[in-house]
């Protein structure tokens, strides 16, 4: 008999799966202790200015004499632990939002979803454009602006699932042997809710960080000089013989968003029984 | 002898473009320890009495009392320990396990709502060892059984309930023709061990046949024919219970298929004759 612990190492022995979690981890690690380590204050003007890579500035500096890899890795603290607070929020109040919908049915769902289709009917970055400028811009009214975009997402993916499960055979049968309500939401509708949507999270950072490094390279998130990524490749747009002022925060934020993706990829294998097999072909 | 359930005069109506009336003043009664089969096509309406009969259906008008007490909707809220002893099993195996949770698991749920109920405990080894399921599969996901399997496991689940009325809503039609059978007869037996009354749906009057002691026959939402199930078998009375005996393919060596079902039924099967009821 295989013990539990023993069955999540196998569907994370895909490659992508761990080239993805120690790309991440790395990220998120750079993310809380960068400001310890970077060989220069991201924020001083004092070296010389539009300076290629070389050994003393990894990756050059910008127009204003600022190290780039300094700032990079600074950024990292700016970008990943906002994107990540973004997630955290729309899922928590996504999935309540389309649990509830789901659970009780009938106006309360109609009135929920019609809310939830208002929102989803603008274009993501339009609409978070709308907010920022409104709120005024600064990184914090991004993420509210981001957020407003980003919840609909889970309650749509909560509310069908929760709707299909509601009359699944094992939930009445769950039902007839006498479970509570709150027994049968933990034991027969949790369990199947949360593969799909931690699958949804992991998949979002990706697509949050982009998000929120959109919203700076239109200069409606992070405010200068906060070295933040998309800003940075915003200012590089004005010294595009200088390729190396845009190029790293680029790859920054290509391996970051891949990395998400990838992990999110490998947590939906393991959260889908049925799809681990598919993987790992038929187990005895 | 008072009865273990006893369905009256119930009407299931589905109200979309038109009004559906699936289940038209059907009555029947269960005893404890007795197997009474339910046969008739496709829409004939014995799945809603089934679910008319655990509550998942609301009826329109009639009663559906189990020993002596209304049988409640399934709501939301908890259903009380009294009606815990009525068990289901369903048609489709697939969707009647929890896809992320250990097959002993389940069992184990089904036994501890007998042991709320005042039953004594059990374990599931012993549940799948009766229902002719290795006990190691205990630790198994629903998903890497087969559909036999699977519907084994519901099976033994919802017998670890010690139900005193187990309703089973075509249990064996997803099953190959080889294990319909077996598992039909061994739903026999286990129910009747436990002492209780058995419910069985089915549109295979063959099978039927070895395993009810009484049979009701129903065809569009009414009862056309019921009585001891050997009576039905040999000397139907109705037409539309012949044609159905006349519709089992014989395993005669000729390769013959029983005509098709005529598309237009004859009006006669829709008669109800007072002397093909309650047979004795």
């Amino acid at each position: 008999m295989r013990k539990r612990w023993l069955k999540i190492p196998a569907a994370w022995i895909t490659p992508l799966g761990v080239i993805g979690a120690v790309i991440a981890v790395a990220w998120v690690g750079i993310a809380f202790t960068a400001r310890l380590w970077v060989p220069f204050d991201p924020l001083a003007q004092d070296l010389p200015r539009l300076q290629a890579p070389g050994i003393d500035t990894l990756m050059g500096t910008d127009a204003l004499g600022r190290d780039i890899f300094s700032r990079l890795m600074t950024g990292a603290g700016v970008t990943i632990p906002l994107a990540l607070m973004l997630v955290v929020m729309s899922l928590l109040v996504g999935t309540l939002i389309g649990a509830i919908a789901g659970y009780f049915g009938k106006w309360v769902d109609e009135l929920l979803m019609r809310l939830t289709d208002l929102v989803m009917a603008f274009p993501t970055v339009i609409l978070a454009m709308v907010v920022a400028a409104a709120l005024g811009p600064s990184l914090f009214n991004a993420v509210i602006a981001a957020f407003v975009v980003s919840w609909p997402q889970y309650a749509r993916m909560t509310r069908s699932i929760v709707l299909g499960l509601r009359t699944q055979n094992y939930v009445m049968a769950g039902r007839l042997m006498g479970f509570s309500p709150f027994k049968t939401l933990r034991v027969d509708i949790a369990p199947n809710v949360v593969g799909p949507i931690l699958v949804l999270a992991s998949l979002d950072v990706g697509t949050a960080i982009l998000l929120l490094s959109g919203l700076s390279f239109l200069g409606l998130g992070a405010q200068p000089p906060t070295p933040e990524w998309g800003s940075m490749i915003s200012a590089a747009i004005q010294n595009f013989d200088s390729w190396w002022i845009g190029l790293f925060p680029g790859l920054a934020i290509l391996t970051v968003v891949m990395a998400f993706n990838f992990v999110g990829d490998s947590l939906r294998d393991i959260f889908d029984p049925t799809s681990q097999v598919s993987r790992a072909g038929a187990r005895s | 002898m008072s009865e273990l359930l006893e369905v009256s005069d119930l009407v299931i109506e589905y109200h979309g473009a038109t009004v559906v009336r699936a289940v038209d003043e059907v009555s029947l009664t269960i005893a404890p320890g007795e197997v009474l089969a339910l046969v008739g096509e496709s829409g004939c309406g014995k799945s809603s009495l089934a679910r008319a009969v655990v509550g998942m259906e609301k009826p329109r008008s009639g009663a559906v009392t189990y020993r002596d007490a209304e049988v409640p909707l399934l709501g939301v809220r908890r259903r009380k320990a009294q009606f815990t002893s009525i068990q289901m099993v369903f048609q489709d195996p697939n969707s009647s396990l929890n896809p992320r949770i250990r097959v002993g698991q389940q069992i184990s749920e089904g036994i501890r709502a007998a042991v709320e109920r005042g039953a004594e405990g059990s374990q599931p080894e012993e549940w799948l060892e009766r229902v002719g399921l290795p006990t190691t599969m205990v630790s198994r996901y629903a998903h890497e059984l087969s559909g036999g399997q699977r519907q084994r496991v519901a099976i033994a689940r919802a017998l670890a309930a010690r139900p005193d009325l187990l309703v089973a809503d075509e249990p064996i039609s997803a099953l190959d023709a080889s294990s319909q059978a077996s598992v039909a007869d061994m739903m026999r037996k286990l129910a009747l061990d436990a002492g209780a009354g058995l419910l069985f749906i089915s549109h295979d009057l063959a099978i039927v046949r070895l395993i009810a002691d009484r049979t009701v026959v129903m065809y569009r939402g009414k009862i056309v024919e019921s009585g001891v199930s050997d009576l039905i078998w040999n000397d139907p009375v109705h037409p539309y219970t012949r044609a159905l005996i006349s519709a089992i393919p014989e395993p005669d060596g000729k390769g013959i298929l029983p005509a098709a079902p005529a598309a237009e039924a004859p009006e006669e099967w829709r008669l109800t004759m007072p002397e093909a009821l309650n047979r004795v």
